[in-house]
C-alpha cells in the first residue's frame, strides 16, 4: 500500500542526505520525495511517498523519527488528506489539433503556461491519479517532456473534498 | 565583540569565561568540561591546531599505530568504563581509517565521539589534498554526524555530540572540523544550550505497558528472559537480577549480554543463538513467554525467524522504538530505559516456583552441557579458556577477536560482571581484540585485561601491541592459533565439502613478533604446559603475548546453521560422544 509520510525536519545542511541515506541503507523504496520550506524558517517539510506493507512502513516511520534532525513524523495513511502533485507537460500541438487539446486542458483544469509553434506547455496540479490521467489523455498527441514534483499533502478537517 | 553571561555551573572546568578563544581552545575546554580525561588519536595536517592545544592539556593521550586501532580503543574504553570514548583523526586517510571502528561501535551501540580534521572551509568540494567527504562516508555508520561551519557553533555541537552519543540508544557521533574553524576565534560561549528539537529520549516506560508485562510474566508457566547488551549499557544488571530472582525466570543472554547476569546462578542458561547452549536454545523454542530486554533479535540469535520461539508471547523492553517489531512481532512493547522499567517490573511480578519448567531445563542442562575432549594430546582452545577463567577467578576483562576464538571465549569463560566481556558482536570485526584490550586497560588500569584472539584476527591489528608497550599497559594476549581462519574453515568443512579455499595463510612466529615489539612473547604447545604458562602470563607486569598452538581443526559446537531453527542444532551428537 502507498503511504504518504510527512516529516518536519530541521532546516540545515545535510538533512536531506541523512534522510535519503537512511532510506537507501535500509532498502526502503521511495516513490517520491518533496522538500520545501514551512512557515517556520528553522523547519522544512519532507513529504515522502513510500510503498510497502504496514510492517515496512512502520519501520520507515520509526527509523525516520530516529534521524536526529527529524523533528516530527506523520503517516497519513487512513486519514483524510489533501494530496497534490504538480506537473509541467509539453505536448505536441499542431494548429489543427489545438482546439481539441485546449478543451482537454480545460477539462483537467490545466493552465497553458507557454506556447510555441509546435508545442504547448501546460501546468496541471491535483491528485496523482488526475495527473496520470492527463498524461494518458495527452499521449495520442505526443508528449515532448514531463516534469513532476511528487506529492505534497496535508490532513484535511472536512471529511470530503469540497 | 560581546561576550554572553555564563552560569557558574557551566564554567567549572574552563578558564576565563569572557575571553576570546580559538576553535581549538574551545574544543579542548569543552572536552574537559564534558569530563574527558583520555583521548585516543593520531595527528595530521589539518588537526594540528587542535593537537597544539592538546600539547599541554590535562588529558591522557594515547597514540595508536593506526586510526582504526584508536577508534576500537575509544570504543572499548567506553564499553569498559561506561563513559564516552573519544577519538581524534586527521582528514582524508585518517578519517577513512576510522570507518571500521565507527561501524563496530554503531552496531554495538557504543558511545564514541570522533573528532576529525577537515580541509579549509573554502577548499571543501575541490578535491583538496587529503580531502574526503567525511560526513558522507561516515553517515551510515554513525548515530549522527555533522560538519562545523561556524566557530560560534563549535561548543554547542561538541556538547550535542556527547549528549547524543551517550543517551537513548548510545552510538558513535562524528564532528568534522575544518582547520580554519580550529583557528578562528570567537568570544567564548561554553554555556551554549543544546538545540536538538528532533532528538527525544524516552526513559520512563509506559506504566500500563509495564503492568501488562508483569501480568504476562505472572501468568507464564514457561518464561525465558532474553537479555542483550542494552542491559549492560543501561547499568541495569542489578534490576535484572532482582527480577529474575523474584519471579524465578531463567535467563539467557546474547554475546553482548554476557556479564549482565551471573552465569554461576542456576537459572542462567548461558548464551543463546548460533553457537549458544542447547539448553538456552531449547528453552527459547519451548517457552510460552519471551521477555527480551535490551536485545534486538539479531539473526545470529533467532535463527530462522518464522520458527523462532513459536509458542511464545513476546515482551520487548528497549530504549529504541525502532527495535520493536523490526524482525519479530512483539506483543507487549515497553519503550524506555531498561533500568527504570525493570525496577518497576520487579515491584509488580510475583514469586512463582515454575517447578516443571525448571526441571525440564535441568534435564537439558544435564543432557547437553558444553563439552570438549579433555584427554586430547593437543591444546584444546576450550581448555585454555577454562584455565584462564579458573586462574582469574572469572573476574578478568575479556576482549576477543572474531571467529571461533570469540565463540569459545563466550562459551567457556564464565561471566558474572557487567562490562567484563568486550567483543565486536554486531559487526564482527576481526582485529578488534587487541586495540580493545588496550582501550579497556586504559579505562581500568587495575583490572586484568585479556585478549582472547584468533591468529588471523590478531594479524589485522597486531601493530597496536607497541601501543600497549609504549603506555606500559600490562594487557595479556592469548592467541588461539589454529593456523586457520578457523570459523571460515569450519563453514567450509560443513557447507563447502572441506574445500578450504583461501582460509589459511602463513603466520609469523608470534612470540618473536611480540618480543620485537617490546612485549613478552611465549609459545605453548602442550596441554600440560597450559596452567603454568597462564600463571606466568598473569604474573607478568609487561604486555604479554602467548601463542597457543591449538588443535587445528577444532569446531565450535553446537551450531545452528544459517537459516535453521534454533532447535535444529548440529554437533550435539559429537558433544554427547565426548562424555
Ligand atoms: C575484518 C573482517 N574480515 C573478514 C571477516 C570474516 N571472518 C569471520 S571469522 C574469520 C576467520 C577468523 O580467523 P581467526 O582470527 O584466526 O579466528 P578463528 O576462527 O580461527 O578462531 C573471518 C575471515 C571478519 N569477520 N572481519
Ligand atoms: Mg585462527
Amino acid at each position: 500500500m502507498k503511504h504518504i509520510i510527512s516529516a518536519l525536519v530541521e532546516n540545515k545542511p545535510g538533512v536531506l542526505a541523512q534522510v535519503a541515506g537512511m532510506f537507501a541503507a535500509r532498502a526502503f523504496n521511495i516513490d517520491s520525495l518533496v522538500v520545501g520550506r514551512t512557515e517556520d524558517p528553522k523547519l522544512s517539510r519532507m513529504t515522502i511517498v513510500v510503498v510497502g506493507d504496514d510492517r515496512v512502513v512502520e519501520q520507515v516511520r520509526k527509523q525516520l523519527a530516529k534521524v536526529v534532525p527529524v523533528v516530527k513524523v506523520q503517516d497519513f495513511a487512513g486519514e483524510p488528506v489533501v494530496a497534490r502533485d504538480l506537473m509541467l507537460i509539453s505536448i505536441s500541438a499542431p494548429p489543427e489539433k489545438r482546439p481539441e487539446i485546449l478543451s482537454l486542458i480545460e477539462m483537467f483544469k490545466g493552465k497553458v503556461v507557454d506556447i510555441g509553434p509546435k508545442f504547448i506547455m501546460v501546468e496541471v496540479s491535483g491528485p496523482e491519479a488526475k495527473i496520470e490521467a492527463f498524461i494518458n489523455a495527452c499521449k495520442p498527441y505526443g508528449i515532448k517532456n514531463v516534469a513532476r514534483t511528487g506529492t505534497i499533502a496535508m490532513p484535511r478537517q472536512a471529511k470530503t473534498e469540497p | 565583540m560581546m561576550s554572553k553571561p555564563h552560569s557558574s555551573a557551566d564554567s567549572a572546568a574552563s578558564t576565563d569565561q569572557s575571553s576570546i578563544k580559538t576553535g581549538a581552545q574551545i574544543i579542548v575546554d569543552t572536552l574537559i568540561e564534558q569530563g574527558v580525561d583520555t583521548i585516543f588519536g593520531y595527528p595530521g595536517g589539518v588537526v594540528l591546531p587542535l593537537f597544539d592545544r592538546l600539547y599541554d592539556a590535562p588529558i591522557n593521550f594515547i597514540i595508536p599505530r593506526h586510526e582504526q586501532g584508536a577508534c576500537h580503543m575509544a570504543d572499548a574504553y567506553a564499553r569498559a568504563s561506561g563513559k564516552v570514548g573519544v577519538v581524534v583523526a586527521t582528514s582524508g586517510p585518517g578519517a577513512c581509517n576510522l570507518v571500521t571502528g565507527l561501524a563496530t561501535a554503531n552496531m554495538d551501540s557504543v558511545p564514541v565521539v570522533a573528532l576529525t580534521g577537515q580541509v579549509r572551509t573554502e577548499l571543501i568540494g575541490n578535491d583538496a589534498f587529503q580531502e574526503a567527504d567525511t560526513t558522507g562516508v561516515t553517515r551510515p555508520v554513525t548515530k549522527y554526524n555533522c560538519i562545523v561551519k561556524d566557530v560560534k557553533e563549535l561548543a554547542r555541537l561538541i556538547k550535542e555530540a556527547f549528549y547524543i552519543a551517550s543517551t537513548g540508544r548510545p552510538g558513535p557521533v562524528l564532528i568534522d572540523l575544518p582547520v580554519d574553524i580550529q583557528v578562528n576565534k570567537t568570544s567564548t560561549d561554553v554555556s551554549a544550550k543544546l538545540e536538538l528539537p528532533g532528538y527525544r529520549v524516552r526513559t520512563k516506560g509506559h506504566a500500563k505497558q509495564i503492568s501488562i508485562a508483569a501480568e504476562a510474566i505472572n501468568k507464564s508457566k514457561q518464561p525465558v528472559l532474553y537479555v542483550g547488551g542494552g542491559v549492560i549499557s543501561a547499568n541495569a544488571s542489578e534490576e535484572l537480577r532482582a527480577l529474575a530472582q523474584k519471579a524465578n525466570l531463567p535467563v539467557t543472554t546474547t554475546l553482548l549480554g554476557l556479564g549482565s547476569y551471573d552465569q554461576s546462578r542456576p537459572e542462567s542458561l548461558d548464551m543463546l543463538g548460533m553457537h549458544g547452549t542447547a539448553y538456552a536454545n531449547y528453552a527459547v523454542q519451548e517457552c510460552d513467554l519471551l521477555i527480551a530486554v535490551g536485545a534486538r533479535f539479531d539473526d545470529r540469535v533467532t535463527g530462522k525467524l518464522e520458527t523462532f520461539a513459536p509458542n511464545a508471547k513476546i515482551i520487548h523492553i528497549d530504549i529504541d522504538p525502532a527495535s520493536i517489531s523490526k524482525n519479530v512481532h512483539v506483543d507487549i512493547p515497553v519503550v524506555g530505559d531498561a533500568k527504570l522499567i525493570l525496577a518497576e517490573l520487579v515491584k509488580e511480578v510475583k514469586p512463582h516456583p515454575r517447578k516443571r519448567w525448571f526441571s525440564k531445563i535441568a534435564e537439558w542442562k544435564e543432557k547437553f552441557p558444553l563439552r570438549y575432549d579433555k584427554d586430547s594430546s593437543t591444546v584444546k582452545p576450550q581448555y585454555v579458556i577454562e584455565e584462564l577463567c579458573r586462574q582469574t577467578k572469572g573476574r578478568a576483562i575479556i576482549t576477543t577477536g572474531v571467529g571461533q576464538n570469540q565463540m569459545w571465549a563466550a562459551q567457556f569463560y564464565r561471566f558474572s560482571i557487567p562490562r567484563q566481556l568486550i567483543s565486536s558482536g554486531g559487526l564482527g570485526t576481526m582485529g578488534y581484540g587487541l586495540p580493545a584490550a588496550v582501550g579497556a586497560q586504559v579505562a581500568r588500569p587495575d583490572a586484568t585485561v585479556i585478549d582472547i584472539d584468533g591468529d588471523h584476527s590478531f594479524n589485522m591489528t597486531m601493530t597496536e601491541l607497541r601501543t600497549a608497550v609504549e603506555h606500559k599497559l600490562p594487557i595479556k594476549v592469548c592467541i588461539l592459533n589454529n593456523g586457520y581462519m578457523g570459523m571460515v574453515r569450519q563453514w567450509q568443512e560443513l557447507f563447502y565439502n572441506k574445500r578450504y579455499s583461501k582460509s589459511y595463510l602463513s603466520n609469523p612466529d608470534y612470540a618473536t613478533v611480540a618480543r620485537a615489539l617490546g612485549a613478552v612473547g611465549e609459545t605453548c604447545e602442550r596441554p600440560a604446559d597450559v596452567p603454568k604458562v597462564i600463571k606466568a602470563m598473569l604474573a607478568e607486569k609487561r604486555p604479554c603475548v602467548v601463542d597457543f598452538r591449538i588443535e587445528r581443526e577444532e569446531n565450535v559446537w553446537p551450531m545452528v546453521a544459517a537459516g535453521k531453527s534454533l532447535n535444529e542444532m548440529d554437533g550435539l551428537d559429537i558433544l554427547e560422544r565426548l562424555i
